[in-house]
């Protein structure tokens, strides 16, 4: 994990530009109200299920996708490096099916104003702002920055996160954001292992961290009944939350898998059924959550 | 009266004995089908020159439509009688006394609905229900009161045959608003049409979402900036009929519509269309109008003895009229091609500019153009963004987007949206058909209302992507009648055939889903 960090940590610059991989200006499913999704590309877990994955990874720049493009809107510089044209994207993703590195071709480098200067354009239309991935916890400085000018023009602010930054450390971060979206992969940690390629020690203290300190907007779990304990999972997630509940509102949200997007090689699970979905939700129920929702 | 040759008699009449033995008109809609054949018959209002040219003409040329509305009005097109009145005071005509409670209440408004005349013969205006209902509901039961109201709605949809009939509720959450809201989420029928009157300032979050819990289940309410048009028309506006502003125990004397598309075809340059053909055709309309309207003032005795009047449900110095146009885009593109250049509407800067000049233009003419019986509206008549007719083809409504041709993001379409909106006090409106992951987070919408008002939207319809209800283009129809017309089946209301039409020639299930 931490040799990802530094591969992307490279990737950077230096002034503040971290890769954006898309920005959708109105979305309804990325938190309360309506809110602009900033995607940001770079992601320290492999999880089987990502529907996803062209955010995992970051340009080589081989070139593979530019004789590709329908419509002429990838091209290399002279340096070497894929450039694209967002004018000229039909948004057909025929880049993201060629990559042999399973990434995207279409990334903007940016820094936190020139993204802010993207969402400012939706007010008054959105209530806030929501920061996914990829992991957008990989830029922390960068969220920090865009939260500052967020919060400065009246906007919410929340990080869709899977538990991997300290946010201990991030206090500084935490000052300005709303609420995380955590999503919690498996409780057991073989489970995690085979889900994600990755440990979740740090994902369940942050799950206890942020619920303590009032900041866990969310907690979600994917439901693949084959690939791991889904009861257990949802169980013990729901115990540890709820005995926070005094400190804030947290939403589970119990998300059923689905096929579309997900790699051909992990594209076999089965879509778990609506009665097992409400057995789940029943589980976290019991543990004392209130605000369970399925998708 | 003029004379008519007798081959229009006989056409006429050819097209009477069709109506008789139609297989698919209901009795009613025979009734009225009947009478306007007959009315088509008379020659009575002083036509200016010009007009059979821009007006007689096929779909493609025709540059200016009377809507159907007849060739002697015996009655104004809208009529929006003063119903607080009627339950402060009752009807001697209707030998009514004024109610005292919710049973009276309903029935006293259900008798008065079958005397409110309209082009359609169904009254387009059914009051503020909310306000009117809510001092009966307060001290009863409110199990009892949600299930009078329920049959109050569901007589009304079966009885009230057409869609541009419009209640109101809002902006103040009250208990009836929300039983009607309710019940309407319920029931999922197409008539009565419904406006939320908005304000951020007044009208509470938990009432405005019940308001998009209903317009998601049964394609209504829609959303009507109470800013915005109080500040136009004043606090005593209604919306009736698809989405007209208008004033309370007023109206709208007729709508006729500039086709803006055809006229653009009658120019050689943008300046000629600007400097000449669209004056020329607002001059020719706004004539027409005037003689239509000195009709009904003058000699139809409309308002010296139909009831409403007699009674003071309606003043006829409370009377407007509205000046409608259609086909924006079209009209644009045409110019734009004209010249050579490739930007479109609604996703061109240059071309969108272009629209913008054109509203200009035509709103300077409208405010120039005086007509002695609108003192309602500083004697001016009010734009009216048109929703189109049945038989359009290849006319946007009003200022719309063409079906097909909507921006990727709302965010571009609503940007749009706000440099139209305001030239139009008696009516616009955009409608979003909206994919169902909403119906889990309905803030997201009130976000986009609250937006889009606060930018100058005036008035926003929404409805769920898989919904039996649907807005056609402002009035709304089931997609399981329409289905029935299709296989030759009788339908109650007459909307439906409207929407048949306009689904087959306007693409309106086409619509990008949002």
């Amino acid at each position: 994990m931490e040799k990802k960090e530094k591969v992307l940590a490279a990737a950077d610059p230096g002034c503040g530009r971290v890769p954006v991989n898309k920005i959708i200006p109105f979305s309804a499913v990325d938190g309360p109200g309506n809110r602009t999704a900033v995607f940001l590309q770079g992601c320290n877990f492999d999880c089987r299920y990502c529907h996803n994955p062209e955010t995992r990874n970051l340009c080589r720049n081989c070139g593979s996708c530019v004789g590709k493009c329908p419509k002429g809107a990838l091209f290399t510089d002279e340096d070497g490096k894929v450039r694209f044209c967002p004018e000229k994207c039909c948004g057909c993703d025929t880049c993201i099916h060629v990559c042999p590195f399973g990434c995207s071709p279409r990334i903007r480098m940016m820094c936190a104003e020139e993204v802010f200067a993207e969402v400012k354009k939706q007010q008054p239309y959105i209530r806030g702002i929501t920061v996914s991935g990829g992991e957008c916890t990989l830029y922390p400085d960068f969220l920090e920055k865009l939260f500052v000018l967020a919060r400065g023009a009246g906007l919410g602010t929340l990080i869709d996160s899977n538990g991997t930054l300290d946010f201990e450390k991030y206090p500084q971060l935490l000052a300005v954001t709303d609420g995380i979206m955590l999503d919690i992969k498996s409780w057991d940690l073989e489970d995690h292992l085979r889900v994600t390629g990755a440990a979740n020690e740090r994902v369940l203290k942050n799950l206890e961290y942020l619920a303590a300190s009032g900041r866990l907007f969310e907690v979600r779990t994917v439901v693949v009944p084959e690939l791991f304990d889904c009861e257990k999972t949802v169980r013990e997630t729901a115990r540890l939350a709820a005995s926070y509940l005094g400190r804030g509102n947290i939403r589970y949200k119990i998300i059923a898998y689905r096929p579309m997007g997900v790699r051909e090689a992990y594209s076999h699970y089965h879509v778990p059924d609506q009665a097992f979905l409400d057995h789940l939700a029943e589980l976290a129920r019991r543990e004392g959550m209130t605000d369970v929702l399925i998708v | 009266m003029r004379d008519i040759d007798m081959e229009r008699v006989n056409g006429t009449r050819e097209k009477m004995l069709e109506t008789v033995k139609s297989p698919v008109l209901t009795h009613e809609q025979k009734v009225a089908a009947m009478a306007n054949l007959a009315d088509s018959l008379l020659e009575v209002v002083d036509l200016p020159e010009g007009l059979h040219d821009l007006m007689d003409q096929p779909i493609d040329s025709k540059c200016i439509c009377d809507l159907a509305e007849g060739h002697a009005p015996l009655r104004p097109r809208y009529i929006i009688p003063d119903y607080k009145k009627f339950m402060r005071e009752g009807s001697k005509f209707l030998q009514l006394d004024p109610p005292k409670d919710l049973f009276e209440a309903l029935n006293s408004l259900l008798i008065f609905y079958k005397h409110v005349p309209s082009v359609t013969n169904f009254p387009v205006y059914l009051g503020a229900l909310d306000e009117l209902l809510d001092p009966f509901v307060q001290d009863m039961d409110e199990e009892l009161a949600k299930k009078m109201i329920r049959l109050f709605l569901i007589h009304v949809d079966r009885t009230v045959l057409d869609s541009f009939s419009h209640a109101n509720v809002g902006p103040r959450d009250t208990k009836a608003g929300r039983i009607i809201l309710e019940v309407e989420a319920e029931l999922e029928q197409a008539v009565p049409n419904i406006t939320m009157k908005y304000d951020e300032d007044i009208t509470s979050d938990e009432f405005a979402l019940m308001g998009i819990n209903t317009t998601l289940h049964s394609a209504k309410p829609s959303f009507a900036n109470h800013k915005m048009f109080k500040s136009e028309l004043g606090e005593d506006y209604v919306i009736a009929s698809c989405y007209n502003g208008l004033k309370l125990g007023g109206g709208s004397y007729t709508l006729c519509r500039l086709l803006l598309g055809n006229i653009a075809k009658r120019a050689s340059s943008v300046e000629d269309f600007k400097k000449n053909q669209l004056p020329y055709v607002c001059r020719v309309m706004a004539d027409y109008m005037d003689a239509r309207i000195r009709f009904e003032v003058e000699e139809s005795g409309f308002f010296e003895n139909n009831f409403l009047a007699k009674e003071g449900f309606i003043r006829r110095d409370r009377f407007t009229a509205m000046f409608g146009m259609v086909g924006l885009a079209e009209c644009v593109n045409h110019l734009m091609e004209l010249q050579g250049k490739t930007g479109r509407y609604g996703h061109d800067e240059e071309a969108d500019a272009l629209g913008v000049e054109i509203m200009d233009e035509i709103d300077a003419f409208n405010k120039a153009h005086v007509n002695p019986y609108c003192e309602a509206t500083d004697g001016h008549f009010l734009l009216h963004a048109q929703v189109g007719i049945d038989s359009d083809m290849g006319i946007s409504p009003g200022t719309r987007i063409p079906i097909g041709e909507e921006p990727e993001e709302l965010i571009d379409h609503l940007r749009h949206c706000e440099k139209f909106h305001r030239y139009f006090p008696s009516g616009t409106g955009d409608i979003f058909p909206i994919d169902t992951t909403v119906h889990k987070n309905h803030d997201f919408l009130l976000d986009v209302i609250k937006g889009s008002f606060r930018e100058g939207i005036r008035y926003l319809s929404f409805y769920a992507a898989d919904s039996d209800v649907v807005r056609i283009t402002g009035y709304l129809v089931k997609r399981s009648e329409i289905e029935k017309l299709e296989r030759g089946e009788n339908v109650l209301q007459d909307t439906t055939a409207l929407g048949m039409g306009a689904k087959h020639n306007s693409r309106v299930f086409q619509r990008k889903v949002r």
